[in-house]
């Protein structure tokens, strides 16, 4: 079963596509771009069309979707955490 | 899928267009004219009435993209023939005479001075005329070259972004190097990642313009708006959803455009495309507006992704609703013409996913009717600029 997607083995992110995702739950991601199977460890609990971090980041590190730049963190985000409007900004205002 | 021999059964039109459909129009120029086209497609059967709240005391630009549209959806290969009702002869002839130029059957007829009745019974022996006619008209087989395609999302969410408008964009990489007339628009939606489709642009030239045509619809919003746009874009319902950056919302919208295709031109909104390629329509995001500007354009098939199931249709395009959301595919089944939820479950792959809408493409060409088509969706609104006078 795939809880989350990836566009790009790049990206920094994934979106849960399953609904009731809980912190500490076993995951298995798909890069759709590449056709690979990525796993990681829920860190939160993330709502449905949400995303998670797949790779660590740092805060003020650029946040790639869709191999394109859509935003900077403003705190540092563990692999698995849910990453959103409270840690992730748009970096045009 | 390997296109490279594909055809599709159309209707060859008069100056060699080719059309999906062949619909017979009672077209009002104006809101007045709107019973009586009404009572014309009512007596006659097979004709199609586009009614419109439009069309007086507008003026400029406003009123030569009234006129565009009303022409382009009549000129449209779509459309086998049309009847024109106005409420004065003067205009009933300026549109009738600019779709006769295409060579299809066209009669037009003004109120004044007759009436509804007199105008009915008139419009209504040309209409069973010209429905007759078009009745024996026959599709001939016709290469994928001669299919113009559109696209625009709607009551978008995550899935389209991650489904269903990859989906479009899998299409369109596949239709552009067979020489498909393909479009998308949606200028405001474009906001956050407008350097992307810029970036995108032929020649210097279409960029200069796609990048006047943002900035101009940029401009209105900003004239206009009445409060911070920090909370408005991504919307509450976007952030709801999952979007957290405008950039991030831009890009699943930019999905539809796929990975190859190049913006080969721009379209301002009363401009038709001259040639094959992909095309940039300066349209509102709004579903019915932009569907009917890419009608008006001479689009004979629309490919909608949705999220949370948008319905319309439009009275001459079909539009081909595909959906992601297994949720909406579930409780909003009769409106879905594909579903790629499987997508999100790994049970497709993209290519698998276009694929799929490429077969429905051929399908509806041919004449499967859409799901908007089937539940009488019909919508058909104009794009206004400004106050009437």
């Amino acid at each position: 079963m795939i809880h989350f997607v990836v566009h790009d083995e790049g990206d920094s992110v994934g979106v849960v596509v399953v609904e009731g995702v809980k912190s500490g739950q076993k995951l298995n991601g798909w890069i759709m771009d590449q056709d690979k199977d990525i796993a990681i460890d829920a860190k939160s609990d993330i709502p449905i069309g949400h995303k998670l971090a797949i790779k660590a980041l740092k805060s003020g590190d650029t946040v790639i979707k869709y191999g394109v730049d859509i935003g900077k963190t403003i705190a540092d985000i563990a692999v698995g955490e849910h990453t959103h409007v409270q840690n992730l900004r748009t970096k045009r205002w | 899928m390997d296109l490279g021999k594909s055809t599709f059964w159309g209707y060859k039109r008069e100056n060699g267009r080719i059309g999906v459909r062949n619909h017979v129009l009672i077209l009002p120029v104006d809101d007045l004219s709107n019973a009586a086209a009404e009572a014309v497609a009512s007596n006659i059967k097979g004709t199609l009435a586009i009614p419109h709240p439009y069309g007086r005391l507008q003026f400029g630009a406003d009123l030569d993209l009234h006129f565009h549209t009303l022409i382009g959806t009549g000129s449209n290969p779509n459309v086998a023939a049309v009847v024109v009702i106005c409420i004065e002869d003067q205009w009933a002839k300026k549109v009738g005479d600019a779709i006769a130029a295409t060579g299809k059957p066209v009669a037009y007829f003004g109120i004044e001075q007759h009436g509804d009745h007199d105008t009915i019974l008139r419009a209504s022996k040309k209409a069973k005329e010209f429905v007759q006619w078009a009745s024996e008209l026959r599709r001939e087989e016709r290469p994928l070259k001669d299919l113009w395609v559109s696209t625009k999302c709607g009551e978008s969410d995550t899935t389209s972004g991650c489904g269903s408008n990859p989906t479009v964009g899998n299409a369109f990489d596949k239709l552009y190097p067979h020489g498909v007339t393909l479009a998308f628009g949606e200028t405001t939606e474009l906001t956050g990642g407008e350097h992307l489709v810029a970036a995108r642009c032929r020649t210097p030239e279409v960029k200069k313009k796609f990048q006047f045509m943002f900035d101009r619809y940029q401009a209105i919003v900003e004239a206009h708006k009445t409060s911070d746009l920090r909370d408005s874009q991504p919307t509450k319902g976007n952030i709801a959803g999952g979007l957290t950056t405008i950039e991030e919302k831009a890009l699943g919208n930019i999905q539809k455009i796929g990975r190859k295709c190049l913006v080969d031109g721009v379209l301002d909104k009363h401009e038709t495309p001259t040639g094959p390629g992909l095309w940039f329509i300066d349209s509102s995001s709004a579903a019915a507006e932009m569907v009917t500007l890419c009608a008006a354009a001479g689009y004979t098939v629309h490919f909608f992704p949705t999220g949370q199931g948008n319905v319309i249709g439009n009275p001459i395009l079909p539009v081909i609703k595909l959906c992601a959301n297994p949720r909406t595919v579930r409780t909003m089944s009769e409106h879905v013409d594909v579903d790629v939820s499987g997508l999100l479950r790994k049970e497709m792959n993209p290519d698998q996913a276009g694929d799929a809408l490429l077969e429905c493409m051929f399908r509806t060409a041919n004449g499967r009717l859409t799901a908007a088509e089937a539940l009488g969706h019909r919508e058909f609104v104009l794009t206004r600029l400004y106050e009437s006078a």
